[in-house]
Parts: C-alpha cells; structure tokens; sequence
C-alpha cells in the first residue's frame, strides 16, 4: 500500500520559504519513490504557490485558503491543518522547524497521540528499510538517531540541512482546496511587530555575518551590516553584544538564540563562548576577526584574523565588492 | 491564583559532554532547571507575589530531579512534585501524558513551562500539554501581564513580535528576556526542606505502562566530526583581506 507524507509549506514576505522546498525534500528521502509526498499550504492567498509546490517536488498540493489565516494563530492553524489532515489520513507530517512549525507540530502530534522528532538534520534509510533521523543534542555536542515505532510521523526539519529536490518546471500535481471552518478563537493576535520583514531570515541565511561586543556600540555592527549587503548575507550577533544593546536579541544567535547553518560564517568582534558556538558550529566555513590571539572562536574557525574588526571589515567589504562586480 | 510550573533537569550549558556505550555519561556532571524553566518559575512567583495563590513545580524525571525541584522551592515554589517512575517512555509524547495524567486532576489557572530544554531541546512537551488539556496557550513569550482573568503577552516569534491576548487558564512557554530569575537565598533554602514535596508514580497517576509507551526511539548518538582550528592570517590587514578573500575562492570554494 502506498502511503502519503504531508508537508506543511510556509511563506515569508510573499514568498515560499526556503525551508518548505527542503522538507518537501526530506520527506521524499523518509518515504521513498513509492511515498506520494502532498503539500499544505495555509494562508490568506495561499493558491498562488502551487506551481512551485509542485516544480519543488510535491506529487498533490492542498491548500486551506480565508483572510483570518493571514497572520499565524495557533487555534486556527491548528483548526485548518486539521481539516487537512482528515481529508488526507497522512502517514507522516513533516514541518520546518521554524516559529510555526515548532509551534504546530507538538499540538497535531498531541492530537494524533503520536511521535515527533524535532530538529532533523539528516535523514537515511537503513538495510530494512526503517527511516532513521539525526537531530544534534545537547546544543550539537552529540547527534542522536531516532526512529519512530509507530504511525504516523511527525516532524520537523531544520533550515539549511537538507537541500531541496531539483527544480523540474514540467512537473504537474492535482491540487485540491480544503474548506477552512473557523473555530471559537480564543488566542486573538493583537499586534505584529515585524522586525525582519525585508531582511533574509537568519536560520535559512548562506552568509552571516555577526557582531560581539567587539563591535563596542550599535554604530558598530555599520560596517558588518555593509560586509552582509556585498555577500547577500544576514547580520548576526552573540548575547554579549545583545546584552550590550549594540542591538535586537532578534539577532542572537546560539544556545539560547538561534541555530544557524550557513555556509559562511564570519565572526567579528566574537569570543567563542561554548554557548554562542552551540548556534553556529556546523556552519560550512567558519571565519574569525578578533584581536585577541587567544580567543578561543580561533579553536573552531576555518580561518582566522587577529586584527581590528574596524580595519580588517571595511577592508574585506572592499575586496568582496571588486570582485564579485559583474 | 493556582500556578503550575513545568520543570526539567538538564544537564549544565558548560559541561563537557562524553558519550560511553550508546549514553551520554552522567557521573560528574552538574545539573540544573533547564535555564528556560526557571524563567518560568520566576514568572510563577512574580505573579503570586502580586495576585497571591500558589505555585507548583512538577517534574518527570529520575532521582536526582528531586534536587532541581527543591531548587525552585528555594527560589519561592510553594509545593512540589516528582512524577518518577521507570516506566515512563523517555519521550516527549510519554512525558506530556504523564503530566497530563497529574495536572488535569489539579486547579490551575495558569501554567507555565520553557520553550525548550536546553540538552534535548525538541520543544514539545509544554505544547503536547496544551493540546491534551484543552486549553489555548502562548509559546515564547517574553512578557505576561494577567487581568481579570486574561493575558496579555508579547512573543518572540523569530524576531518578530507578536502581542496576544487569551483567556485564562492558558499555557505559556518561556523564553529568554521573560525576567531575571532570582537566585535562591539561604533563607529560602532553609525554608524549602519544610515545604510539601510528593512522588507520584504511574499507579498514583491511573496510568499503565501501556498508555505511556513511547512512539520514537533512540537508535544510536554520535559525536559530530571534530572542527579542528584553520589557518590563521599574518599580515599588513590589506594583506590579510587580499589573503582571506582569495583562500575563500580557491581553497573554500564559498563564493
Ligand atoms: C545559560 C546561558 C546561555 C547563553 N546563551 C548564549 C547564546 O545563545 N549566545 C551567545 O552568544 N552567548 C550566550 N551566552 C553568553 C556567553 O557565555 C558569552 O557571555 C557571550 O557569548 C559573550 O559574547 P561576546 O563574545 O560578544 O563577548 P566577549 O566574550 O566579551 O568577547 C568580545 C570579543 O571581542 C574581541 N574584540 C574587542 N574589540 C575588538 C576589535 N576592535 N576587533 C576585533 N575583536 C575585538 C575581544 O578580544 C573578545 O574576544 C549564554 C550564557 C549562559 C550562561
Ligand atoms: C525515568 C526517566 C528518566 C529520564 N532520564 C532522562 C535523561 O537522562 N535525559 C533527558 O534529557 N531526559 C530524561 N528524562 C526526561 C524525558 O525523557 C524528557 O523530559 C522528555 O523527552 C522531554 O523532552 P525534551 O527534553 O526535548 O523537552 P522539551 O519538549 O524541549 O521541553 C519543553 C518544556 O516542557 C517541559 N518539560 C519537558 N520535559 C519535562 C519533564 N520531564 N518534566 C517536567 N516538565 C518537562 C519544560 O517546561 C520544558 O522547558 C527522563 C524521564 C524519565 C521518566
């Protein structure tokens, strides 16, 4: 018997997030050829997405579609994903490990009275066929594997791991809308302060460039926020230079903040305390600025540059500028 | 006001992590309230403070949780539980059942656990609960300010900030900038070892192995590959951007 994995898309700022292209890669490398691997998408204008859904690699597109859906609601996502989930009886449902899917998944896992692996980051199939999923613990100083013993799955997968199926224009899908009903919403969202609309979300981010307390003031993170502009990247930053206010906890990236995995990672002005290296450890390529010889970052940096953020940055946007000029 | 804290033991963010034989070993190590539990035991006694009622810290674990539970007593918990018993599933499905089974026998107006735990960090349980006992809840929030019988808080949604209101009782999920947690005084201390403190095990919970076995299971843990320490650059800084960028291209290949 054929069975049918979910995967739950996202948009962000319009778009279709980078993660959703990447789960609907991990739950095809979970299920197989054989799996019919469907999406959801839920949302305000959710039809729009299809095509690329499909191009993305899903096989069916469903998609939950009402004005209250715009904004994230933890009762009525929940209320449209569920609807979704009857009509479909999925085998397994799989969520970017992002704000709504760390935030949905528990309560559809609740719900189902079912397993959930959070976090993945890689995904295999062994000898008998079983489907084994890596999550780094104890802030990446081990990675587990673990299996489900009972159906269905639920899970979620981390940004920037697991690269997405490629891209096939000619491929089609049958898509099917599902009816939202609105449940008595007792969680009303008053306000929404975006504070990264526009920027490239930190966990799905290839470059990111982050600042400590090195960067000494919020005037600091100027040059870095100029370094990032040339590569494309994101601006991060460590908890010191939070606690500084230099800038937005928005921005902190490690034990605490968030988890990142980019490709390049060029660290100003950073110590390398075990807790902000938790965040950024399996990142590609790693680079430190830092003055101090010493600085235990140099321990797990690719390269490194004992030197003055302040010279050294501004030098290194110059260079990136001239030859990355068409 | 009836607060219910959900507390779990982790291992210190500092220590050395060493796998033996499948484990991770825990002879030596430091334990302490996963830091995003005491944010919400912080926030419990705040609010009793302020309201009066009682705060109670529940926790599954093994033993040695018990030293994490009388921790919060001393920071100002009124009463404490440990649910400890073998048979419980080490998952987050198990573990939100067992808590499950003790506090839907519980007043509560308001419950509060951590965003996730810093050593296994898959950040269901508290959600689990929420969906189990039916009540709407927040996850991630850096602010609360309860009236008159709702909540309004501020959560901390990748950077953006959400302010919500919802009617109590309702689960929050901590995160970090929620409070300052207070240390425990010696006083406080001395007044933990009176304080109620129960153990419960599945049988006081109605509840058979059956229905709290686990749905995952670990296969094996690994260490990740070591990162080793890379070239450093010498050099006048225009050298040393010159350098930099051109290993990036050529060694790298990152850009
Ligand atoms: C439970 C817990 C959780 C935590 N979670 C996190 C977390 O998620 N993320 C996090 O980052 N931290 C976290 N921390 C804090 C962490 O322990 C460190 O305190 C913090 O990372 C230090 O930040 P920093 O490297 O910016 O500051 P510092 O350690 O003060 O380092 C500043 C560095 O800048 C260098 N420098 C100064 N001026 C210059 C210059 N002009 N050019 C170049 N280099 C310069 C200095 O040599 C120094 O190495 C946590 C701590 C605890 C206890
Ligand atoms: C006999 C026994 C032995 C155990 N031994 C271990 C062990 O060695 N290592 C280990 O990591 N876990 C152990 N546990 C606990 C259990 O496996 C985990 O608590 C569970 O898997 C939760 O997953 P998590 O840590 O990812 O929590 P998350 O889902 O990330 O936690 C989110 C929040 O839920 C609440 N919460 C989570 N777990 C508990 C709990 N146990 N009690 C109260 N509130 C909780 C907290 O508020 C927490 O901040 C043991 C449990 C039992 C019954």
């Amino acid at each position: 018997m054929s069975r049918t994995f979910l995967v739950v898309a996202e948009t962000r700022g319009g778009s279709l997030r980078q993660v959703s292209y990447e789960t609907i890669s991990a739950a095809r490398l979970a299920g197989g050829a054989d799996t019919t691997v469907a999406a959801v998408l839920i949302g305000a204008t959710a039809g729009s997405f299809v095509n690329e859904l499909t191009h993305y690699g899903a096989d069916r597109v469903y998609t939950v579609e009402h004005a209250d859906l715009e904004h994230y609601n933890p009762q009525g996502y929940f209320a449209a994903l569920q609807a979704v989930v009857q009509t479909v009886q999925p085998d397994a449902i799989f969520f970017g490990h992002t704000a709504i899917g760390k935030d949905l998944a528990p309560q559809i896992a609740a719900e189902l009275g079912t397993g959930q692996i959070s976090d993945i980051t890689a995904i295999e199939v062994d000898d008998n066929g079983q489907a084994l999923f890596t999550r780094p613990i104890y802030a990446g100083k081990v990675l587990e594997k673990k299996a489900f013993t009972a159906f269905p799955w639920i899970a979620t997968v981390r940004p920037n791991n697991i690269a997405p199926l490629e891209v096939d224009p000619t491929r089609t899908a049958t898509t099917e809308a599902v009816a939202y009903s609105q449940p008595t919403l007792q969680t009303i969202i008053r306000d929404v302060v975006r504070n990264t609309s526009g920027k490239i979300d930190l966990s799905e981010a290839k470059v990111i460039i982050s600042g400590g307390r090195g960067v000494r003031s919020a005037d600091g993170f100027k040059p870095l926020e100029a370094l990032a502009t040339v590569l494309g990247g994101a601006v991060g930053a460590s908890r010191g230079a939070c606690d500084a206010g230099y800038c937005d906890y928005a921005l902190q990236i490690g034990q605490t903040g968030k988890v990142v995995t980019p490709e390049l990672y060029i660290a100003c002005g950073v110590s390398g305390a075990i807790q902000h290296v938790a965040g950024m450890s399996s990142s590609r390529v790693i680079i430190a600025i830092n003055k101090d010889p010493e600085a235990p970052i140099f321990k797990i940096a690719d390269y490194g540059i004992v030197g003055d953020l302040f010279e050294v940055v501004p030098l290194l946007t110059e260079q990136f500028k001239l030859a990355l000029q068409p | 006001m009836n607060i219910i804290v959900l507390v779990k033991q982790t291992f210190d963010t500092e220590e050395k992590i060493v796998v033996e034989q499948g484990t991770v070993v825990e002879d030596g190590v430091k334990f302490v309230i996963n830091p995003y539990d005491e944010y919400a035991v912080e926030q419990a006694i705040q609010i009793r403070d302020d309201v009066g009622g009682k705060v109670t810290v529940v926790s599954v674990g093994p033993e040695r949780t018990a030293e994490a539970l009388r921790t919060a007593l001393a920071m100002g918990a009124d009463e404490a539980v440990l649910i400890q018993d073998s048979r419980i599933g080490h998952d987050e499905h198990s573990v939100a059942l067992a808590l499950h089974a003790f506090i839907s026998q519980e007043p509560y107006d308001i419950i509060l656990g951590g965003n996730f735990s810093v050593d296994n960090g898959a950040g269901q349980v508290a959600v689990r609960l929420a969906k189990l006992l039916a009540i709407p809840h927040a996850s991630s929030i850096t602010k609360l300010d309860i009236s008159a019988g709702r909540a309004v808080v501020q959560r901390d949604a990748e950077g953006d900030l959400e302010t919500i209101e919802l009617p109590l009782p309702a689960l929050f999920t901590a995160q970090q900038g929620l409070n300052e947690p207070r240390y425990p005084s010696l006083q406080g201390i001395m007044k933990a070892k009176k304080k109620p403190f129960r153990e419960l095990s599945l049988d006081d919970l109605n509840l058979d192995a059956g229905a709290v076995a686990p749905r995952t299971e670990r296969i094996n843990l690994q260490l990740p590959p070591a990162r080793q320490a890379g070239k450093i650059i010498s050099g006048e800084p225009a050298e040393q951007a010159q350098e930099l960028f051109r290993l990036l291209r050529t060694e790298a290949k990152v850009i």
